[in-house]
């Protein structure tokens, strides 16, 4: 008889008083370790600064973190668990982009605030863009026109792009093309390579390039697929008479890996995160250096940014009640170890920003100088074009 | 130019698919971690490099990695060996997974560049172009190693019992072969050529922890192009995949490099049945396990308790159990196929993408509604399973399984690159259940009764007429022919059965998720299934169900709390391996029978 109370005990849903704000995140961290287990201690560390000045509305901010298996299906059903069992308020994180898309399109359907922290596609805020759907970083698009400045000024005429075979590669190259055609029309692409993501057969692709004779090269190449393609590029001479435009390599989980292979003078995004000097910077490398006893990544700097979004959100809306923090989230302005930045309204994207730059080596090791600060505000196409892609 | 560019890469392909070559003719092994221990050979070079140097880690990490392949032989796989075929597949996934996580954990997330080798890190000039000295040594090292292993094949006595246990691995034994060493000796020496690969490959790539699967995937295909067991064959195979790799680049046809290889292998399967240099395999003389064909009566009472579980549980609970039917149904449509149509498939995704796909677009793209579109959508899966089916039937074996692998790739890479259609890499998104439906009891209702009735219509179809010829080939083609059983007829028509019913498994998917993406018909994918229908046990019918329930509820489980979820997953599915080898399903019936 005991033994049926206890069973019957299982299945009474236990109601608990919301203690405090819970943010459910979900992330491939098993299948892209270098950049979330930064991106982990970012958003820890982010945590417990909110809670020791706090929390929010008087609560203590929560936080779930889930593996979300790296495939959509995965995710959605991990989705679909902080949903319905944690009750969580808000979702938040994803990587790649499809998994990205997928979640979106979840909480589109299912009414939920999320926060898009990683995925960079482009289409996450526009062609599938939602009411519910915010993200943080630079999409891929704006951290193109980052670059269009600079490889406009040097005016090579002859280039050669090379990118990874799936969305990301794909439509950085497209902007790049469109964009750069637009600032220097007389520009020719001679030759186009797209590799398999993770299969380059660097030495092939190498000498293909080099066989066009490009002035300049641009390449979305990251991770083993940049550094077989940097070896290769070395050895074979193809970089000594090039410049090279690489989104990306300059962001501390691509570069560290190069070493003395540090290609000089590429011309790159990422993350200088020795030098910058700023006040708000400073203090967010104090502290994560102090927490964790190492240095921040890039991915550092989103995990910590995006949980501090969600509590400034909260505390702007008073509530952590969904359509409320829509409201508050569009036009929300904060702070960042990058400077303020803005969540437009128009298309729920925050105006943070990247560093471009050029690579170097100092003690045989990649580094980043000629960097400046590109403000994502000033990367965004026109509103009408943004109202057309979203459709509204 | 290109054409030294293919070599240097043939190379490389070459010491990978030779060890997994051998460790495949004598024991008949597909041994899903070879990639694992190249990956791990990568690791142990960087590590060693920065100790002793580069040239000398690499006979080191070669001789760890054979020591690894001879532990890994005795204390699991000859544990397995009597077991039914291919769950030594099980086993091999299992360490895959747990390999990962080690690597993971003992080197770090991030990807280690290795050293260049010391006195071949320059280029030389050749026809006015810089090539790389250690491209060239490596062009020089392939055809070395190649001879090596031919002496050692024909001029040894090791060789000798290897080659004899190749073209007959009963006969071997019954003259007096120690069976024991001679497994342990070849694993060990396929694990060396392996790791010795991995460690070569250091000056040309950073080792990485996504290396493994695309390594094996890569062996696999020389292995069968060339012809399994064949050594000769296996180095032609990756002198060809190379050259046509490299050339594709060469010409500005990169984007086919995605595929090429599984391009290749589908021709070449379709053309040369054993691949280019193999001969057909002797048969193994393992008798056909007795298997149950008792759907039980609790099957109804098993349904109908599901059918109130919404009553007191939560959404997610619901949410689980709907994923939970689905793989259910893929897996035992898998399994009629593997079972009683003893072909096994490693492509099996592919219907179920196509199911998938196939309600995707005719919602988003036709505007049929979803009632319709989930009715129509397994004709999808039936069309691609009837077109590829009349190819496959005619193979058997691991050739068979090889050829369903090649095709669903090649889907895969057309639903990966077509993103007028198909999204591309991103998929399709917004594909709902109708408001009546789109409740989860609701959803989780469909979900039940589609996947019972479709798992039920397939049991019986294995206790009719059908399945008793269908199973009379498999059990002995040649009899079941003179008895006038037309044996591809009915393997064609299986399989088509089987991709129909995985379709609408696959269209059930994209509405419970309200996405797709060319995940759904990838090799993972497949990979999962054949590990639910191991793991419940391939001679029973309920096994699948179980497997799949097991498999799923595992992932949610152990990812939720454990950190290193996959090495936990592996070790599960090891254990379970080794205490069930006839798999849970297979052991309860062998206790109750008792």
């Amino acid at each position: 008889m005991k033994f049926i109370a206890l069973i019957t005990l299982c299945f009474i849903p236990i109601t608990v008083h919301p203690q405090g704000v819970k943010i459910g995140e979900l992330n491939s961290y098993k299948l892209f370790p270098a950049f979330l287990e930064p991106y982990k201690k970012g958003m820890e560390l982010a945590l417990e600064e909110v809670n020791a000045a706090g929390g929010v509305l008087g609560r203590k901010l929560e936080l779930v973190t889930r593996d979300d298996g790296g495939t959509p299906g995965d995710a959605v059903r991990v989705a679909e668990e902080l949903i319905s069992r944690e009750k969580v308020n808000l979702l938040m994180g994803t990587f790649a982009s499809h998994v990205g898309l997928a979640v979106a399109n979840l909480a589109g359907q299912r009414k939920v605030l999320f926060l898009a922290s990683e995925p960079l596609t482009d289409k996450i805020v526009w062609e599938n863009g939602n009411r519910y759907t915010f993200r943080l970083r630079p999409s891929t698009y704006m951290q193109v026109a980052m670059l269009v400045p600079e490889a406009a000024r040097l005016k090579k005429k002859r280039w050669a792009v090379v990118y990874p075979n799936y969305e990301y590669g794909q439509s950085a190259t497209a902007s790049f093309r469109k964009l750069l055609a637009q600032a220097q029309p007389d520009v020719e692409f001679v030759a186009e390579q797209a590799p398999a993501l993770g299969k380059i057969d660097a030495g092939a692709v190498v000498q293909a390039l080099a066989e066009a004779k490009p002035d300049a090269i641009f390449s979305a190449l990251f991770a083993a697929d940049l550094q077989k393609f940097v070896r290769e590029g070395n050895t074979r001479g193809l970089f000594r008479s090039t410049a090279v435009f690489n989104l990306l390599a300059g962001e501390p989980e691509y570069l560290d890996t190069l070493k003395d292979e540090t290609p000089d003078g590429w011309w790159v995004t990422g993350y200088p995160w020795s030098e910058i000097g700023t006040p708000e910077h400073r203090k967010f490398r104090d502290a994560y250096q102090k927490r964790w006893n190492d240095y921040p990544r890039q991915g550092s700097v989103v995990g910590y940014t995006a949980v501090h979004a969600a509590a400034e959100a909260v505390k702007k809306a008073k509530s952590a009640d969904t359509e409320k923090l829509v409201a508050a989230l569009q036009g929300l302005k904060m702070q960042t170890p990058f400077g303020p930045v803005e969540w437009r309204a128009i298309d729920h994207q925050s105006t943070m920003g990247a560093y471009v730059g050029q690579l170097s080596r100092k003690d045989g090791k990649g580094i980043m100088v000629n960097w400046r600060y590109a403000d994502g505000a000033r990367f965004q196409p026109s509103n009408e074009e943004v109202r057309k892609l979203r459709k509204e | 130019m290109q054409f030294l560019n293919g070599l240097a890469g043939a190379s490389s392909l070459f010491l990978v698919a030779a060890g997994l070559s051998l460790i495949f003719g004598v024991s008949r092994i597909v041994n899903f971690a070879h990639g694992s221990l190249y990956m791990l050979g990568m690791y142990l070079a960087v590590w060693l490099s920065g100790r002793v140097g580069f040239w000398l880690s690499v006979p080191l990490a070669a001789v760890a990695v054979g020591a690894l392949g001879a532990v890994t032989e005795i204390s699991l796989l000859r544990r397995i060996y009597r077991a039914p075929e291919l769950l030594q597949l099980l086993a091999t996934f299992a360490l895959v997974l747990v390999i990962k996580d080690f690597a993971l954990w003992a080197w770090g997330p991030e990807d280690l560049l290795g050293p260049r080798a010391p006195g071949l890190a320059g280029a030389v000039s050749i026809a006015g172009r810089q090539f790389p000295q250690y491209d060239l040594f490596l062009i020089a090292l392939g055809p070395a190693v190649f001879a090596f292993l031919h002496l050692v094949l024909t001029r040894t006595r090791f060789g000798l019992l290897v080659r004899a246990a190749t073209q007959d691995r009963e006969m071997a034994g019954a003259l007096g072969v120690n069976q024991r060493w001679l497994f342990t000796g070849v694993f060990a020496l396929g694990a060396a050529l392996a790791g010795l690969g991995g460690a070569l490959a250091i000056p040309r790539e950073p080792a990485n922890l996504e290396i493994d699967l695309g390594v094996v995937s890569d062996a696999f295909v020389v292995v069968v192009v060339g012809g399994l067991g064949s050594i000769p064959g296996a180095f032609l195979a990756a002198l060809l995949i190379g050259e046509i790799k490299a050339f594709c680049i060469g010409l500005g046809y990169s984007k086919i490099t995605l595929v090429a290889e599984f391009i290749v292998m589908a021709v070449v399967l379709v053309l040369r049945p054993w691949g280019l240099l193999g001969r057909p395999l002797a048969e193994a003389r393992i008798a056909a396990g007795t298997e149950s064909l008792a759907a039980p009566k609790a099957m109804l009472v098993l349904v109908a308790a599901l059918a109130l579980v919404p009553l007191f549980s939560d959404a997610y609970t619901l949410v689980l159990l709907t994923e939970v039917f689905v793989f259910a149904l893929f897996a035992v449509s898998l399994h009629f196929l593997l079972g009683p149509g003893g072909m096994a498939s490693f492509g099996h995704a592919a219907y179920f993408g196509l199911g998938a796909y196939g309600a995707a677009l005719l919602v988003l793209r036709a505007g049929l509604p979803m009632e319709l579109a989930l009715l129509a959508a397994p004709l999808a899966a039936l069309a691609g399973a009837a077109l590829f089916g009349w190819f496959c039937v005619r193979l058997s074996g691991i050739y068979l399984a090889m050829l369903t692998l090649a095709l669903a790739q090649i889907v895969w890479s057309v639903a990966f690159q077509w993103d007028a259609l198909t999204g591309g890499s991103n998929g399709l998104v917004g594909v709902w259940p109708s408001g009546w439906l789109s409740s989860k009891v609701a959803f989780y209702y469909l979900a039940l009764l589609a996947c019972a009735l479709a798992i039920l219509f397939l049991w019986r179809a294995v206790d009719s007429p059908f399945g008793y010829a269908l199973r009379a080939s498999r059990d002995s083609p040649l009899r079941a022919g003179a008895i006038g059983i037309d044996v591809h007829a009915q393997q064609w028509a299986a399989f088509i059965v089987a991709g129909t019913f995985a379709g609408l498994a696959g269209a059930l998917f994209a509405f419970s998720k309200g996405s797709i993406s060319p995940e759904t018909l990838s090799v993972p994918r497949s990979v999962d299934g054949l590990v639910m229908v191991l793991l419940g046990g391939v001679q029973t019918l309920t096994g699948p169900v179980w497997g799949a329930a097991l498999f799923t509820w595992l992932e949610d489980a152990v990812s939720r709390e454990i950190a290193y979820w996959r090495a936990a997953i592996g070790a599960v599915i090891l254990l379970l391996v080794l205490a069930f080898p006839h798999g849970i399903a297979g052991f309860i019936r062998r206790r109750l029978t008792r």
